[in-house]
């Protein structure tokens, strides 16, 4: 009863926050008296939703969480694979660790123009993008967590003729789960970063180039609602991935 | 007398290859273990203990002497009779606690209707019955630690390995479980081999205390503890349980 109570308290605190934000929003516009094409008013900014034909919501939103979400995934898998492989051979990993280090280097911002010649424009190269810049944090995070394992638990399963294999399943890879997710925090920032700056330059649909578009006639309530959608394609993923999370992993272990 | 003893060291020397130097970790070590006896191996740390308990485990190798355990009478599988228990309970976090238990009987492949009956009847054993379903964060460290135990006896090994299994308790608990395992040995009836650094502990436990000393790391004494069974804490008051630790204490240079 307690438990339920607490949540409702957390939810009403979030919702209420939020609110605040728009109200605080509202206020400072029409109190200071700003100029619209500085910053537009909520209101103002949501009416943008009335005009479709002009700015194609539902159709850009769902191309920029196409490049979000499949460069997240296309993250998650090919940063835990390697990080499998890596913790099966250190060969592997003393050859190829530092590499993708130094490769992590590149300003993905910069590999925007080459990605067109490769690949032209659209959806394929923003997910590229967004996938170069948020694979880093898993790969390393999974490491990390298959690493973590109790030597002497180790001993304990050798002297039971564990397989590697049950190993793996049985301890490593439900051990690093908590280390996994905490690095899929940080990747969905960066993948909702990568796939809209992927669209500012190799793009001709989606959030990110529906807003340069509109930057021409100074339509800042469209800029502002562009955001606002990016954003919200962002809080879904983290939404999925706490879902996960609350799923796969038992609350204690999990990294607040 | 050797052919018949359920484990025989003899002349056991184990050197661990520095960088720059070598370690001398155990220098002739020797003794019995009867089949069923609870061995209570104490020493400083850095004696040795661990190790030999780890060369008994087959964790590691040794340079010198011999180790057989098994006997014509006890067959012995190293694969299948051994259970461990160390300082840390090592439970997995994600687990049940009765899925903790019963992971050695899912790696030998044991059935897993057996293997279940098996488990909860040791967690009652334990004291844990009612926490099958609990995590491992919701005991406490005495408990996590008596499921740990019973993690070492489901696949019904021949030999329990423990490594200072109550280090980590405060002194109240340790006591408990003290009694708890002698409690376990007598219904159990395995053979134990108990490694401390806790001098009391060791002959209370212990049917067989077997010394070592540190700098070098060798075997100081060997000798029965002939003190009766069931064993309370009243126990500790008695001349006798004195004169062994004295003995003990004597060896280790502490008088």
């Amino acid at each position: 009863m307690d438990d339920g109570r607490e949540k409702l308290r957390k939810w009403v605190l979030i919702i209420v926050m939020h609110l605040l934000a728009v109200l605080a929003w509202q206020a400072w516009i029409t109190l200071g008296e700003v100029e619209p094409y500085i910053m537009p008013a909520p209101l103002d900014t949501f009416a943008t939703l009335l005009e479709y034909k002009e700015y194609r919501w539902v159709h850009n939103t769902m191309i920029t969480a196409a490049s979000v979400f499949g460069g997240f995934w296309l993250a998650v898998v090919v940063g835990v694979t390697l990080a499998v492989l890596f913790s099966w051979s250190r060969w592997l990993n003393d050859a190829f660790m530092p590499l993708i280090v130094s490769l992590n280097m590149i300003p993905k911002v910069a590999l925007g123009p080459i990605f067109i010649v490769w690949f032209s424009y659209g959806l394929g190269p923003n997910i590229l993008i967004a996938f170069s810049i948020c694979f880093l944090p898993i790969l390393i995070t999974t490491t990390r967590g298959l690493g973590e394992v109790e030597p002497e638990l180790i001993d304990l399963v050798r002297t039971l003729r564990a397989s590697r294999w049950q190993i793996f399943t049985k301890i490593q890879l439900p051990g690093a789960l908590p280390f996994i997710f905490s690095g899929m925090k940080v990747a969905v920032v960066l993948a909702v970063a990568g796939a809209i700056v992927g669209e500012f330059i190799a793009s001709e649909e989606g959030l990110g180039y529906l807003m340069m578009q509109v930057q021409v006639t100074l339509d800042t309530a469209g800029m502002f609602m562009a955001v606002l959608m990016i954003t919200a394609v962002g809080v879904m993923l983290y939404a999925i991935v706490l879902l996960l999370e609350r799923l796969l992993v038992v609350s204690d272990a999990r990294m607040e | 007398m050797a052919r018949s003893s359920f484990i025989s060291l003899e002349g056991v020397r184990k050197v661990y290859r520095g960088r720059r130097e070598d370690f001398l970790a155990v220098s002739d070590v020797t003794f019995d273990v009867q089949a069923g006896e609870l061995v209570a191996m104490v020493g400083p740390s850095g004696c040795g203990k661990t190790t030999v308990l780890k060369i008994l485990a087959g964790l590691h190798s040794h340079e010198e002497g011999t180790v057989r355990i098994g006997s014509q009478a006890d067959s012995f599988d190293p694969a299948k009779d051994i259970g461990m228990v160390f300082q840390q309970p090592l439970l997995l976090k994600w687990r049940r606690v009765i899925d903790n238990v019963l992971l050695p009987a899912e790696i030998l492949g044991i059935p897993k209707g057996e293997a279940r009956e098996r488990a909860g009847h040791l967690l009652e054993m334990v004291g844990l019955s009612g926490f099958e379903q609990s995590y491992p964060y919701e005991l406490s460290g005495g408990m996590q630690q008596r499921a740990a135990i019973a993690r070492a006896l489901v696949h019904d090994p021949k030999l329990i390995l423990m490594d200072e299994p109550f280090g980590a308790l405060d002194a109240l608990t340790r006591e408990k479980m003290n009694l708890e395992l002698l409690r376990i040995w007598g219904e159990s009836g395995k053979t134990i081999v108990f490694v401390t650094h806790g001098i009391q502990e060791a002959v209370f436990l212990g049917s067989r205390v077997v010394v070592l000393t540190a700098g070098p790391a060798k075997m100081a004494d060997n000798f029965l503890v002939d003190l009766p069974h069931p064993r309370g804490l009243d126990l500790k008051t008695t001349e006798a349980f004195g004169d062994y630790t004295r003995r003990i204490y004597k060896l280790l240079g502490m008088e």
